[in-house]
């Protein structure tokens, strides 16, 4: 069902120009896009603190049944189609790719701060007296437990913003992706790979000069020098909203009359919407689920073999630590511009989809899960043959846990590969793509919402499948 | 905290206004996108000096994006593609199609194909090209996209996804060439102005990809401009605008875009384009 062909005649020639790329690296071409690379950063540091005051905030109303659908649609939505969405409302400008980032990382906080915030203990809450308010509950009773917790997750989620940030440049924001995707369109190795390494290194050095006592300060510093070329029109912010994402059968007398009037004709705009799914969006549904459950499956497999190699009980020493580095490596690399890559390699299929998605999120179960593994005691009777041992050993202890990390994934995939339907395989992201550039706002929203939809189904059904399953991302050590 | 939530609001509304009266202007991203602030830096240089306002160019990556920032205001003057210029223009009531290249009169689209299938040039349309992978360039572009799909469209009577085996959007024209020639697409339409400057400069090579077919001529890129823009920046402006570009003489600026110069243009010339583009089903009726 899935097209896997590779369609470029000499493949391997621009592999090699790419490896070739690799070693030869162009670090001048860095200092020119410095300004790229100030501005990936700085609106990580701007969403990141905007959606963590929002998440925390709405992290309050969780148990709120219309908080929690709020926050499920937000996040459903790739921080791209937020760009996307953001770009014709407040134009090409910093606070466009601020908001991408900070929309959807507000759902995402708002949930797992809750989460945490159920799952810790509550016993100290019983040492506060009964009549405390619960705000002061709340931050001599609860905060202190969870803090550590909460610190650990949003210093994730710092570099996760920083990979959004970069690739926010592809759909044509100021970042590192802008130059990026320019290089390897033309076919600049050397710029590519000079790029990539910088941002490597900014990632790995991010726990050096990131400490909780400055982080305030480099807030402000990225609030302060975010550039100063915002021209906000609310007349553009109402327009799109009340106006540009009506349904064409709304606007269309206006339009062809030059007075812009709206009109409501309920059949023609459910005819239009109709028209929409039939002839594109069931198709770019189906796709998207194909490659979906094909990189569920890849990523499962390949996360079985990965892990091994980065696992006490299977290496030691300097394997183990190279490993590592190249899951470390593949992790830090946003899957879009893996797809990117691949593309420009094999042409248009699904296989660089499926291998960029596949490979991403592989590296990072399979670091989760060797870690995961390193945790086990192995039993004094224990295998003492590796295969037996993965086998008989290591791999039915963690592999509740493995299946659950996968299915917590399952809808990052989903998002992922509606996403990379932009670079030109079928998926839900292609046709919004189009919409886009037809200058069809409309249409893209609505399909905007499908895909969300698809999302939100997706993320409901895994949850579902880990409570019947009974298998949590909590590793049972004393078992 | 709160104080430095309000302090980042407080920073970000300064923002808002802290404008002054800068021309814009940005161009659709249709050929070798490397260094583009460079090239037009360049041509916001000469209209700086022409002008005596300030002339900032702003980058995109998309033909989308650039009828975006002027619809927005973000762009007072963009080097628009037919098909973007009409979209742009009917978005923003009031503007108006100033100049065109001289060569965007007769504008072409030339079909190329890769030597592996055996194409010779013609001057029927090829409909031999059905069964095969093809690939239009942006899709908002009107030599990549709008006029090929159009004339494909005209004698297969079927949309291209159900003629061709596999349809591509290449992004911009001189990806096309490149993707023709390394075999990654058998066939692709690409803007006739782009093919001939890449030959010029040696990047192509003809043993692997030739033209097969050449498109009936048609009108297509313009400078379009904001309506307001006299009011922004004084009576006349538009005029001067109009005047400073159709008197760009100097080689290095011309070939940015690439032309040979500018001449007067009107919004009238372009209807041709709205029809197609309605027909194709790109613009909504």
């Amino acid at each position: 069902m899935a097209d896997l062909e590779v369609t470029t005649l000499h493949p391997w020639q621009e592999l090699q120009r790419l490896a070739i790329g690799a070693v030869t690296p162009d670090f001048m071409a860095v200092y020119e896009v410095k300004q790229a690379f100030l501005n990936t950063v700085i609106f990580a540091f701007c969403g990141i603190f905007l959606s963590i005051v929002m998440g925390s905030v709405l992290a309050f109303f969780f148990e709120w049944k219309p908080v929690r659908l709020f926050c499920a649609f937000i996040r459903a939505v790739h921080e791209i189609f937020w760009a996307l969405i953001f770009l014709p409302v407040v134009g090409l400008n910093p606070l466009c790719g601020v908001l991408a980032i900070a929309v959807p990382y507000t759902g995402i906080f708002a949930k797992v701060y809750a989460e945490i915030r159920q799952e810790s203990d509550h016993s100290p809450l019983a040492g506060v007296p009964f009549q405390t308010h619960p705000i002061s509950r709340f931050f001599y009773g609860v905060l202190p437990v969870i803090y550590a917790d909460i610190k650990h997750y949003s210093s994730y989620r710092l570099e996760c913003a920083l990979r959004s940030s970069a690739i926010l440049g592809f759909v044509g924001l100021p970042t590192l992706g802008f130059h990026l995707e320019t290089a390897f369109r033309e076919g600049l190795y050397s710029e590519v790979f000079a790029i990539l390494y910088c941002f490597y290194f900014l990632i790995a050095s991010l726990k050096y000069w990131v400490k909780e006592k400055i982080s305030w300060l480099y807030v402000v510093l990225a609030f302060a020098f975010i550039s100063k070329e915002i021209s906000l029109s609310w007349g553009n912010v109402t327009r799109f909203f009340t106006y540009e994402i009506l349904p064409w059968p709304m606007r269309r007398e206006g339009v062809l009359s030059g007075t812009q009037d709206i009109s409501f004709s309920w059949d023609q705009v459910w005819g239009w919407g109709q028209d929409i799914l039939q002839t594109e969006g069931f198709a770019g549904v189906w796709e998207t689920v194909v490659l979906t459950q094909i990189v569920l499956v890849g990523t499962g497999v390949l996360t079985l073999l990965a892990f091994p190699l980065v696992c006490r009980h299977f290496q030691q020493g300097f394997p183990k630590h190279f490993s590592r580095y190249i899951l470390i490596i593949i992790r830090t690399t946003p899957e879009y511009i893996l797809a990117y890559a691949f593309l420009q390699l094999w042409g248009p299929s699904m296989l660089p989809a499926i291998l960029a998605i596949g490979l991403h999120n592989g590296a990072i179960l399979g670091h989760l899960t060797g870690q995961n593994a390193d945790l086990i005691q192995l039993r004094a009777d224990a295998p003492k043959g590796k295969i037996n041992r993965y086998f008989f050993e290591v791999l039915p202890r963690v592999y509740g846990q493995f299946l659950a990390f996968l299915f917590y994934r399952w809808e990052v995939m989903m998002r992922e590969s509606a996403i990379l339907g932009i670079l030109g395989i079928y998926t839900l992201g292609f046709y919004i793509d189009s919409a886009i550039s037809d200058d069809k706002m409309d249409k893209a929203v609505f399909l905007i919402l499908i895909t969300a939809l698809l999302n939100m189904i997706i993320d409901t059904t895994s949850q579902i499948i880990r409570k019947r399953l009974k298998i949590s991302t909590k590793l049972v050590t004393s078992s | 905290m709160k104080k430095l939530i309000a302090g980042c609001l407080v920073m970000l509304l300064f923002s808002a206004w802290a404008q002054a009266q800068t021309l814009r202007f940005t161009a659709i991203p249709d050929q070798n996108t490397a260094r583009l602030e460079q090239r037009f830096g360049k041509v916001a240089q000469y209209l700086a000096n022409r002008l005596k306002v300030d002339v900032k160019y702003i980058p995109v990556k998309s033909y989308s994006a650039s009828v975006n920032a002027f619809k927005n205001d973000q762009v007072q003057l963009a080097w628009f593609g037919g098909l973007s210029g009409v979209q742009a223009r009917r978005a923003v009531p009031g503007s108006q199609a100033i100049a065109q290249g001289e060569e965007d009169q007769y504008f072409e689209t030339y079909f190329i194909a890769h030597a592996s299938t055996g194409f010779q040039p013609s001057d029927e349309f090829p409909k031999s090209i059905a069964g095969k992978t093809f690939t239009f360039g942006s899709k908002g572009s009107t030599s990549g996209r709008l006029m090929p799909e159009y004339f494909i469209r005209q004698h297969f009577q079927k949309a291209p996804k159900s003629i061709f085996k596999r349809v591509g959007f290449s992004g911009d024209h001189s990806k096309t060439i490149a993707l023709v020639q390394s075999g990654s697409y058998q066939v692709g339409a690409v803007n006739f102005k782009v093919w001939k400057h890449e030959l010029k400069e040696g990047k192509i090579d003809t043993s692997q990809v030739q033209i097969i077919w050449k498109t009936p001529t048609y009108v297509d890129y313009n400078w379009t401009v904001r309506g307001d823009a006299d009011k922004k920046f004084g009576q006349g402006f538009t005029s001067k605008l109009q005047d400073a570009l159709i008197t760009m003489h100097d080689k290095t600026l011309l070939d940015s875009f690439p032309r040979k110069q500018f001449i007067k243009a009107d919004n009238s010339m372009y209807a041709t384009i709205l029809e197609t583009a309605i027909e194709v089903g790109i613009i909504e009726k």
